[in-house]
């Protein structure tokens, strides 16, 4: 590696002038599998690697009063899709991070900084669009929280500011039974990074069940399917999930690249959605046998 | 800028000074000489580096050396206690889960941490746990034979 610095902030607000000093030559570090593999590609040359990992909160999991699960940016991708509350509650965030590379990558990848490298193809990023996960980031005017929707704004970009750092991630309690499945499409059947992958959610809300739909590697971010989303709340038969794998398709925006063309990747989009959709179907049958639409209304 | 870290490495305390930019990787081959420790793709795919960290198996090319203040470490060199072998290393030598060699300590490292978490794996949590070491000679048959006796072996003797 090209010679750095390594520091250990004392607090957060030393983090954050660390960051902000820098023009670029200041990186932030969580789990550094990203971060080590750039500085070793030669594509970043960073002079100072400032280690987040210690700053109050940032490998904690609770619940907090009022209901809200508070992940700590710096968790590991093993901590939070090994956590019983994660797995019960927002089982397609344990999915995401489960899919993630190895095991042992695992116990250093962080979803924390899965986030901050903003790939399109960041495994736990189409589960928390579906989870409506609310960021919390630390900056020179203190805190502040963005919705996991606004966050993402191109491939490798976000909506954090010089000097900002993400502190932690927020998810909403949900109101009733949720269940929701990642699925995924590499080179191999698991360890490799995304080609695309389809994040299906459902959950139920106030007015009937709420289905979330993201997409990851297809498009210059990860991507909700609203229209999907809403014809599926309509009509969940046989012909709606078909209807609704198109529109999901539809919502990508993907490229060619070295890993698909933009055609192929479209295409799985929907076989990944349909089969998505399929198995929260099947799921939430089994769990309410006595609702043949699908339960949670 | 250096750092003077503290580690257990295999049992013995060391307190050394290293470089920021050091991985643990080379604090371990090259300042500890625990080459064992094999260099392969130094980013994170192959799994030749794997140590456990604390108890957990991590890839030592991914970790920075000041990131490993106050661990404790295990490698290859600290799975066999004295002359006795790990049952894994005797269920390897058994089953010709060798060839080359390069990805063994690797493997043998990680394939402990399984059996540490889950004493009766199956066949695709075996595959699954191993999906980060790549083996170019064997085509894992063996290896994964090899863990399974491994596994069968200390049930019995809990027995």
């Amino acid at each position: 590696l090209q010679p750095f610095d390594y520091i250990i902030p004392k607090n957060m607000e030393e983090a954050s002038a660390l960051l902000a000093a820098g023009n670029g030559s200041v990186r932030a570090l969580q789990g550094g599998t990203d971060l080590i593999i750039r500085i070793r590609g030669g594509f970043i040359r960073p002079e100072t690697v400032v280690d987040l990992k210690g700053l109050p909160g940032m490998r904690e999991i609770r619940t907090s009063p009022d209901g809200w699960l508070m992940i700590g940016a710096a968790c590991t991708m093993n901590q939070v899709g090994l956590h019983p509350t994660v797995c019960e509650r927002y089982d397609v965030l344990a999915a995401g991070a489960n899919s993630v590379a190895s095991y042992q990558l695992r116990n250093r990848a962080t979803v924390g900084g899965n986030l901050c490298n903003s790939s399109p193809a960041a495994d736990t990023a189409p589960a928390l669009l579906c989870l409506d996960a609310v960021v919390e980031v630390y900056g020179a005017d203190g805190a502040r929280r963005i919705p996991i929707a606004e966050f993402f704004t191109g491939p490798g970009r976000n909506a954090m500011q010089r000097g900002e750092f993400l502190t932690s991630i927020h998810l909403p309690p949900p109101a009733g039974p949720s269940h929701g499945v990642y699925n995924k499409l590499g080179r191999t059947k698991i360890g490799d990074i995304s080609m695309v992958s389809v994040a299906v959610n459902c959950r139920a809300g106030a007015t009937g069940p709420v289905w979330r739909i993201a997409i990851g590697a297809a498009g210059p971010t990860p991507l909700r399917a609203v229209e999907a989303e809403a014809a599926l709340a309509q009509d969940p038969s046989p012909e709606g999930v078909a209807r609704a794998a198109d529109l999901t398709s539809a919502a990508a925006r993907p490229i060619d690249d070295i890993r698909g063309s933009a055609a192929y990747r479209r295409a799985m989009v929907r076989v990944l959605a349909r089969r998505g959709i399929e198995s929260v179907l099947a799921a939430l049958q089994a769990a309410t046998p006595a609702s043949p639409a699908g339960g949670l209304a | 800028m250096n750092h003077r870290i503290h580690l257990t490495v295999n049992g013995e305390q060391y307190d050394i000074d290293v470089p920021s930019h050091y991985t643990l990787l080379r604090v371990l081959r090259e300042q500890l000489v625990l080459t064992g420790v094999k260099n392969g793709c130094e980013a994170g795919e192959c799994g030749a580096c794997a140590v456990l960290m604390n108890g957990e198996p991590v890839n030592s090319c991914m970790v920075l050396a000041p990131e490993a203040d106050g661990a404790v470490i295990t490698t290859i060199e600290g799975l066999a206690h004295d002359q006795l072998l790990d049952p894994l290393q005797e269920a390897f030598i058994a089953s010709g889960a060798t060839q080359c060699g390069f990805c063994t300590p690797g493997i043998l490292v990680n394939a402990r941490a399984l059996l540490d978490r889950n004493p009766d794996p199956s066949d695709a949590e075996i595959r699954e746990a191993l999906v980060g070491n790549l083996c170019r000679c064997t085509g894992y048959i063996r290896i994964i034979d090899a863990i399974k006796m491994a596994a069968r072996q200390n049930r019995e003797v809990v027995r």
